[in-house]
């Protein structure tokens, strides 16, 4: 009788208690609840969605695309006119948020990497005016520094018929309507100069790296530097005299006498950089440059200190302990974080709409969805492109931490 | 030498100590200081005349500007005479704007206790020492929360019920209604369930039913007419609104933010993929973008006849944007834990929510406190970006106080922006000194 009892028990107790005290059935359960309300909340959203669409009366589809924009952007890097498509506005406001993002990162880490090692200077006075940048910039929301710079800042520079301020004399001048450069004008055969650009280029990238291994193999120093600059610069400008100087500069004009309405620097003619892009790329590379500093010095005294002390004994200066031993090591460190402050740039360049500067943004999910009023699509084509260009800088940067990593056994 | 002398000399005895001689100038005090630090060298001490030009180049004219040259008291009519100092008196005129936006003047004093009461509650939360944590967290996150929306929307919310109104009970009775029998039958298929199972569902089902109620007394609060006038969201602006969407999506991104983490790193494929997804998914976009997705697509997704208002869908987005960066946070707290706590909670027979309630969560959320000031910082910074979409908080409030032509005149907009970085500056200046302190004070498991 006994025995039967206990066989009874093994048979059915742990078979009704297992079914819901088993994790694999638990975990199946969950994740098929999960899944779902995911379809679930999907199929309302695209639902609804479609039905609100046909109540207003709005297309869908990509079809908007090839219609004709009907409206000017003041800064286009491809030939763009008003009577352009909307994906023609597209491709200009993707570019005009990657030469920010691009030039913002660029400027961000130099100046990053100033400030950071300023903040571990041993002169008090540097030291605590890097740390007070870092304090200030970083506390002070990002869309605040960009008003600052574009209302307060720029609006305060000479009106456009007015003496303008020299950067560069006879060559960069600034007023309120942005700075004004010579621009580069291209006769036929001026492709041959920069054809010769990129070989020299070519070039200088080889013999570093020829050199680098000779270095490796023999001890033998070459004067990479000097050889590179001789070879970008003495290569196309042989290149330039030679095919008989098929390019030149156009200066600005600026009109100082004449008619009231004349005056100031004539349109179209050299380059104009906009107050807008102006302002926003002095907001977003101070404002980041204030954690990029943060980055910097976290990633130098990660170093431990006896890598200095080694390198001193070895008999190196201050400049090559700094560039040979500690930098590389540092770069480590940084490399991860930084990641993220250049990610956190491309996305705040997104805020150019607030001072309409014709980014993605501004001329796509702003001015595009305006006038169509194609919401899902617009804005959907622009959270992809973010998205793509998040991952992208990503590879980009996991490619070269892979690279500098350090290799372990 | 001294055969040389004459006599038995007195030997010199010395029998005062000499007092001991300063060290020289140039090696004592700030003299001292400033010849190590500042001039140790040619190239240093060009450095330090650098830096102190160019600290003198920005700063003076900053105070100059703001305290200097500045229009202390008075009328638009001396800031205007002035023409290049800060116009303080606009800001005085202008602060029950900036502070409460377009909020009713008779109002205002609702939202005034919001705030001292909000304040009353954080300060000693904050405070790791004081006592009575447990009582100051349920009324700072479950009674403060409700009070604080009663007051600002005035309550009163609109409920009703279904099966409550076909029994004749109107309003809030109504919801009442439905709710008990919502609880009634859910219980009971709870009970149901765990004679079918043959599982001890008491205790359980009285939680649950317990959870049930409090939200459903909840709501009823909320839908109580206390007499208070309703004040439209659209009339908030200023800090209000800047607090309100910085502390909501703080608030809520934190529990969703957890569960995101512990679905990343949970076994379960279909879960992880999700959260994975959904936490990429949101940091891979601007927040502008959610912002134009709130308020342009967001509509579109519900049905017809059901409108949310304005303030509430940016809410949402922020929520949504900062749980994916909660999320990562908390996920940074997770990995920190050794297995061997995951190992030893296991053995002792928790379940999986035991042990990430009693054991792991509340030693990885203590390691990432400071990232979670960081976020609060990063979110505060970042509610900014409402004005973009026609909510006035702090700064849109300021900008939009520009276009006022009673103010009018060239230092108008110099003198709302220096205010503006001024009160940003300091809330988010001291929530990070107060991540500094914490960290310093919590940082006790591995202190050597």
């Amino acid at each position: 009788m006994a025995a039967r009892d206990d066989s009874r028990i093994d048979d059915d107790a742990p078979a009704k208690a297992s079914l819901f005290y088993d994790p694999r059935f638990r975990s199946i359960v969950a994740q098929v609840v999960l899944l779902l309300l995911v379809v679930w909340g999907g199929y309302e959203i695209v639902r609804n969605t479609s039905a609100n669409l046909e109540k207003q009366q709005i297309a869908s589809g990509f079809g908007f695309l090839d219609r004709t924009a009907g409206f000017g952007i003041i800064q286009t890097l491809v030939d763009y006119t008003e009577e352009s498509s909307y994906g023609r506005t597209f491709i200009v406001g993707l570019l005009n948020t990657i030469l920010i993002s691009a030039l913002g990162i660029l400027l961000a880490t130099a100046l990053g990497f100033v400030v950071g090692v300023a903040r571990l200077s041993s002169n008090w006075v540097i030291s605590r005016i890097a740390l007070a940048y870092v304090e200030i910039m970083r506390n002070i929301p990002l869309l605040l520094h960009i008003f600052i710079w574009y209302f307060a800042v720029l609006r305060s520079l000479p009106q456009p018929r007015d003496e303008p301020i020299t950067l560069i004399p006879g060559f960069a001048f600034l007023n309120v309507k942005g700075v004004f450069m010579p621009q580069l004008v291209s006769e036929p055969g001026f492709w041959m100069t920069a054809t010769a650009l990129g070989v020299a280029l070519v070039l200088s990238m080889l013999v570093a790296n020829w050199s680098r291994k000779r270095q490796e193999a023999t001890g033998q120093q070459f004067p990479v530097g000097l050889t590179a600059l001789g070879l970008i610069i003495a290569l196309p400008a042989i290149t330039f005299l030679a095919t008989g100087r098929p390019a030149s500069l156009e200066y600005p004009v600026f009109v100082e006498t004449g008619p009231v309405l004349r005056r100031g620097f004539t349109q179209d003619v050299g380059i104009n950089v906009i107050p807008e892009f102006i302002s926003l790329l002095l907001a977003l590379s101070t404002y980041t440059a204030a954690y990029i500093a943060e980055i910097v010095r976290a990633g130098i005294q990660a170093v431990n200190h006896g890598q200095t002390e080694a390198s001193f004994s070895l008999g190196l200066r201050r400049g090559p302990t700094l560039r040979l031993v500690v930098i590389p090591q540092a770069m480590r460190v940084i490399i991860p974080p930084m990641t993220n402050q250049y990610l956190n740039l491309t996305k705040n360049s997104s805020l150019a709409t607030a001072i309409a500067y014709p980014d993605l943004v501004s001329v796509f999910a702003g001015t595009t969805l305006n006038q169509t009023g194609q919401a899902v699509e617009i804005i959907l084509m622009t959270m992809g492109v973010y998205l793509t260009l998040s991952i992208s800088i990503s590879i980009v940067m996991n490619w070269y931490n892979a690279r500098i990593a350090l290799v372990e056994r | 030498m001294s055969k040389l002398g004459v006599g038995i000399a007195q030997p010199y005895v010395r029998d005062a100590f000499v007092p001991p001689t300063a060290p020289p100038v140039l090696e004592r005090g700030f003299l001292a200081w400033a010849r190590k630090n500042l001039f140790s060298s040619i190239s240093n001490t060009i450095l330090t005349l650098v830096g102190i030009y160019l600290t003198y180049a920005l700063v003076w004219p900053i105070i100059q500007f703001g305290i200097i040259d500045a229009v202390w008291s008075g009328t638009n009519a001396d800031c205007r005479e002035n023409g290049h100092g800060a116009c303080w008196p606009m800001v005085q005129a202008k602060l029950g704007q900036y502070i409460y936006g377009r909020y009713p003047g008779d109002e205002r004093w609702r939202v005034d206790i919001v705030f001292y009461s909000g304040l009353a509650l954080l300060i000693p939360f904050l405070i790791p020492f004081v006592p009575f944590k447990r009582l100051n967290a349920i009324l700072l996150l479950g009674v403060y929360p409700l009070v604080a929306f009663v007051l600002l929307t005035g309550g009163n919310l609109r409920i009703g019920g279904m099966f409550g109104d076909l029994m004749g009970l109107g309003g809030v009775m109504g919801f009442v209604g439905d709710w008990s029998i919502m609880i009634a039958v859910i219980a009971g298929l709870l009970l149901a369930f765990g004679r079918v199972a043959g599982l001890a569902m008491l205790v359980p089902t009285i939680v649950v039913a317990a959870i049930l109620a409090i939200i459903g007394l909840a709501v009823v609060v909320a839908g109580i007419d206390f007499g208070l006038e309703q004040v439209e969201t659209a009339l908030w602006g200023g800090l209000l609104v800047t607090l309100v969407i910085a502390i909501t999506g703080i608030v809520a991104s934190l529990p969703l933010g957890i569960l995101l983490a512990l679905g990343r790193r949970s076994d379960m494929p279909i879960i992880k993929t999700f959260c994975v997804g959904f936490i990429e998914f949101w940091r891979g976009v601007p927040l502008i973008t959610v912002l134009f997705m709130s308020s342009v697509m967001f509509p579109l997704f519900l049905p017809e006849g059901v409108t949310v208002n304005k303030l509430l869908r940016a809410l949402v987005g922020v929520a949504l944007f900062s749980s994916a960066y909660m999320a990562e946070v908390v996920r940074g707290g997770l990995q920190a834990i050794p297995k061997g706590q995951y190992e030893g909670a296991q053995a002792v027979g928790l379940s999986y929510w035991q042990m990430m309630g009693l054991i792991v969560l509340p030693q990885a959320l203590k390691h990432v406190i400071p990232g979670i000031v960081n976020s609060f910082i990063a979110l505060f910074k970042d509610t900014t970006l409402v004005l973009i979409i026609g909510l006035f908080d702090l700064l849109g409030i300021i900008q939009l106080s520009f276009t006022d032509a009673s103010w009018a005149s060239t230092v108008q907009s110099h003198t709302g922006y220096l205010f503006a970085a001024i009160i940003f500056w300091a809330f988010c200046f001291s929530m990070s000194q107060y991540s500094y302190y914490i960290e310093r004070t919590l940082h006790t498991g591995h202190k050597r």
